[in-house]
């Protein structure tokens, strides 16, 4: 093996580069300046994009992982540069996100002594990475980050840290790369066992009334045309989670739309009535299931996830297959009879034409003189029509735009799911439109949630990312709003903001931007958002009272699904 | 669920930080451990760790499935008392004047199958291994000599399935897994 001695620093990027990085999102700082001294000689290889704030190089790192399918990478220094990164880590890991983060620490002789900028990394990011490692020789880094690489790309991807003392970065030794393919404890692919596939075949053959219930993890597999391909044979209608959004396309007469608190109302009500619900790479969230103890009461379950853990942790299942998703698919579609449940589809259609009336037509369509969340994003289908890349923050806004935005392609929909991590949106956008340059990447984001990171305005504007921001300005914190009207006698305690003004502070970032507050300037504003060759922010004031639904309250059965 | 004691066993590969790693699934979940006991295994580099621990059977199925999942684990299962032969050692330091004073000490340390480890003009130290009701049955017979110093160890367990499981993973390891390929 060729070998050449180098500094560790050195060592941390040619390693990157083997491993086909060729953007980090980052901030540097004291215990990581020996990193960023030679950064500044690989910039024609590496583009590093200086965030405003670590978070925001986190979640821009997963923005750029959901949509590239790649990992995304940052580095940070010691201490409260590490701390900073906390949100993303955990956001990543509940969201089975592949981020590799990179911190400085001090020197390992000091280790331990309270030294300026020290934190316990491997402490704290203990329970909300997959894997950790603190490198203390310059000679374990490519190990350290081939590792890295490995085990946060397979099996259920997630994220890792990877701490380096500052001495490791500046010691030398002779460098050489191994990527690695295997670690002995590790089980990335556990073997597909075709007896319980066939079980499970059994099961879908015989079900009169069944149900896909789709997540994250066809995306994750890239097995969005092994499932349609199976969905069509059995003629299976199928809804999807949160993160599941966008693996199957909006207009496909088999999608009858989105599960759980605010998804549609056929497939929460249906749940109870199907006689098999068959979850591909989904792991029971309650904010999917409701209260589980009435949850499929009717059904039996067939679960195919990759995660052993996830298999009867939240739901008892009466077939797993423990295996990729991509695999399962494949090994099970010659089993399945060719169906068709019209009449159990035609059910469906029903559900939904009742929610239309009672809900969505309001939403789109609506007539009362105050502009929804709802019209708004209808009218960016219209002009996107399911072309464009949907970035969410958290609240009202992500469950409407979750539901109402169009999709055609995967990887779509980058939201924060199972953190619920407001803040999220706007450096989550700026990673996306960097992991896909050539699309159009649209996100929503509340007045709350843009002021949690507002200063990645300044990474968009260095950048010049192209992104087309709709801030959904309701003037409160809308979904905390919502249950404190529904559940809390309308006490609002803490949920009114005032705000300040949006398309000024954009100004000042130099990103431009334009208010609307009435329809018939809408379409108009759209447009121009649109048409403009750079990043904007289009402020649209809508209704401040406006509610989500249906809702399946926290704690209630997917039965209880409240309409209004 | 009805709360039972198990044994929880785990393999690891010998790598900084994680009892740490293994603690944390416990605290998420507020289970307190009983006892604890961490030392190489019968294959050299990989790591025992047996953890005691009160929980409902559907509990500890999920904390061994977590536990399972962590990287740097080979394999971890549980077993309720009858599926295991375990032992814990406890050390007894009493005054040797109390054991020369009169011959009931001595008695104890015949009646609870223990053992004298060493005798100073001071104190007599007093080794008992046992499951932990047996080694505090001899603490409270011993509480009268003002013993003035006690300690316990975690559990210490073997299987009673023939095999051990770990060597049975270990040898099934380059069958249940498929090679990654990655781009
Ligand atoms: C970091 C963080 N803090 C608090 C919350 C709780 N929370 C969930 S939704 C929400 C309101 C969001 O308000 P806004 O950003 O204005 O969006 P809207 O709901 O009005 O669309 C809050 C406070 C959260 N999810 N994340």
């Amino acid at each position: 093996m060729k070998t050449k001695k180098i500094s560790g620093s050195e060592a941390v990027l040619l390693s990157l580069l083997e491993e086909g990085v060729d953007t980090i999102f980052g901030y540097p700082g004291g215990a990581i300046m020996p990193v960023y001294d030679l950064l500044y000689d690989y910039q024609d290889k590496i583009n590093h994009i200086l965030t405003r704030h670590e978070q925001g190089a986190a979640h821009a790192a997963q923005g750029y992982a959901r949509v590239s399918g790649k990992v995304g990478v940052c580095m940070v220094t010691s201490g409260p540069g590490a701390t900073n990164l906390t949100t993303g880590l955990a956001d990543a890991m509940l969201d089975s996100t592949p981020i590799i983060c990179i911190s400085g620490q001090v020197h390992a002789p000091l280790l331990g002594s309270d030294a300026f900028q020290e934190t316990d990394v491997m402490g704290f990011s203990m329970p909300i990475t997959k894997w950790n490692i603190q490198v203390t020789k310059a000679e374990d880094i490519p190990g350290a980050i081939a590792k890295a690489f490995f085990i946060a790309t397979t099996g259920r991807p997630g994220p890792v840290m990877i701490d380096i003392t500052k001495d490791a970065q500046f010691a030398e030794f002779d460098y050489s790369y191994e990527r690695c393919n295997d670690v002995r404890s590790y089980v990335p692919r556990p073997i597909l066992q075709m007896e319980y596939v066939e079980k499970a075949a059994d099961l879908i053959n015989n079900a009169k009334k069944p149900m896909a219930l789709v997540g994250q993890g066809v995306i994750l597999s890239g097995a969005e045309k092994e499932m349609l391909a199976f969905l069509e044979k059995a003629g299976i209608p199928a809804a999807w989670t949160l993160l599941g959004a966008s693996s199957i396309p909006t207009d496909h007469p088999l999608n009858v739309g989105m599960l759980g608190m605010h998804g549609n109302y056929g497939p929460n009500i249906k749940t109870n009535e199907c006689d098999l619900l068959i979850a591909l790479g989904m792991r029971f969230d309650d904010r999917v299931t409701g209260k589980v103890d009435t949850y499929g009461t009717l059904a039996k379950i067939v679960h195919f996830e990759i995660d052993p853990a996830e298999v009867n942790k939240n739901v008892i299942a009466d077939v797993a297959v423990i295996a990729d998703i991509k695999e399962t698919l494949e090994a099970i579609l010659p089993l399945i009879n060719q169906n068709k449940r019209d009449e159990w589809l035609n059910q469906f259609k029903i559900a939904y034409q009742y929610e239309y009336d009672k809900v969505i037509k309001n939403d789109l369509h609506p007539e009362k003189e105050e502009l929804t969340m709802g019209e708004v994003v209808r009218r960016v289908n219209e002009r996107m029509n399911g072309e464009a890349i949907c970035i969410t923050d958290v609240g009202q806004h992500q469950m409407i735009a979750s539901r109402y935005f169009k999709f055609k392609n995967t990887r779509s929909l980058v939201t924060s799911g199972g953190l619920g991590t407001m803040g999220f949106g706007l450096p989550a956008a700026f990673g996306a439109q960097t992991g896909a340059p050539d699309k159009t990447v649209v996100l929503f984001v509340g007045d709350g949630g843009i002021q949690m990171t507002i200063q990645e305005l300044g990474t968009i504007a260095q950048n010049k990312a192209k992104i087309k921001i709709i801030l959904l300005n309701n003037n409160f914190l809308g979904m905390v709003r919502q249950w404190q009207q529904l559940f809390f006698d309308k006490r609002y305690s803490s949920t009114e903001l005032v705000n300040p003004d949006f398309i000024t502070i954009a100004k000042g970032f130099g990103i431009d931007g334009n208010t609307v507050e009435t329809r018939d300037k809408l379409d108009a504003a759209i447009d121009e958002m649109f048409n403009f060759d750079g990043p904007f922010l289009l402020e649209v004031k809508v209704e401040k009272e406006g509610n989500v639904f249906p809702m399946v309250a926290a704690g209630a059965s997917v039965s209880d699904v409240r309409l209004d | 669920m009805e709360e039972k004691e198990f044994t929880l066993i785990a393999f690891s590969e010998n790598s900084i930080g994680l009892l740490n790693r293994l603690t944390i699934i416990f605290t998420r979940r507020h289970l307190n451990i009983e006892s604890l006991t961490v030392s190489e295994s019968a294959i050299q580099g990989i790591y025992k760790f047996t953890v005691v621990v009160k929980a409902s059977k559907t509990l500890i199925e999920k904390v061994v499935k977590q536990i399972e999942k962590v990287v740097d684990v080979l394999k971890a299962f549980y077993l309720c008392e009858d599926e295991i032969i375990y032992q814990e050692i406890a050390l007894y330091k009493v005054p040797t004047e109390a054991v020369t004073r009169s011959n009931e000490i001595e008695a104890l340390v015949r009646k609870h199958n223990a053992r004298i480890l060493e005798i100073t003009p001071d104190y007599t130290a007093i080794e008992k291994t046992g499951h932990k009701d047996e080694t505090q049955h001899l603490f409270d017979d011993m509480k009268k000599f003002k013993v003035m110093q006690f300690t316990r160890s975690g559990r210490v367990a073997i299987t009673k399935a023939r095999r051990e499981r770990l060597s049975e993973y270990l040898h099934k390891l380059d069958t249940e897994k498929l090679t990654v390929e990655r781009s």
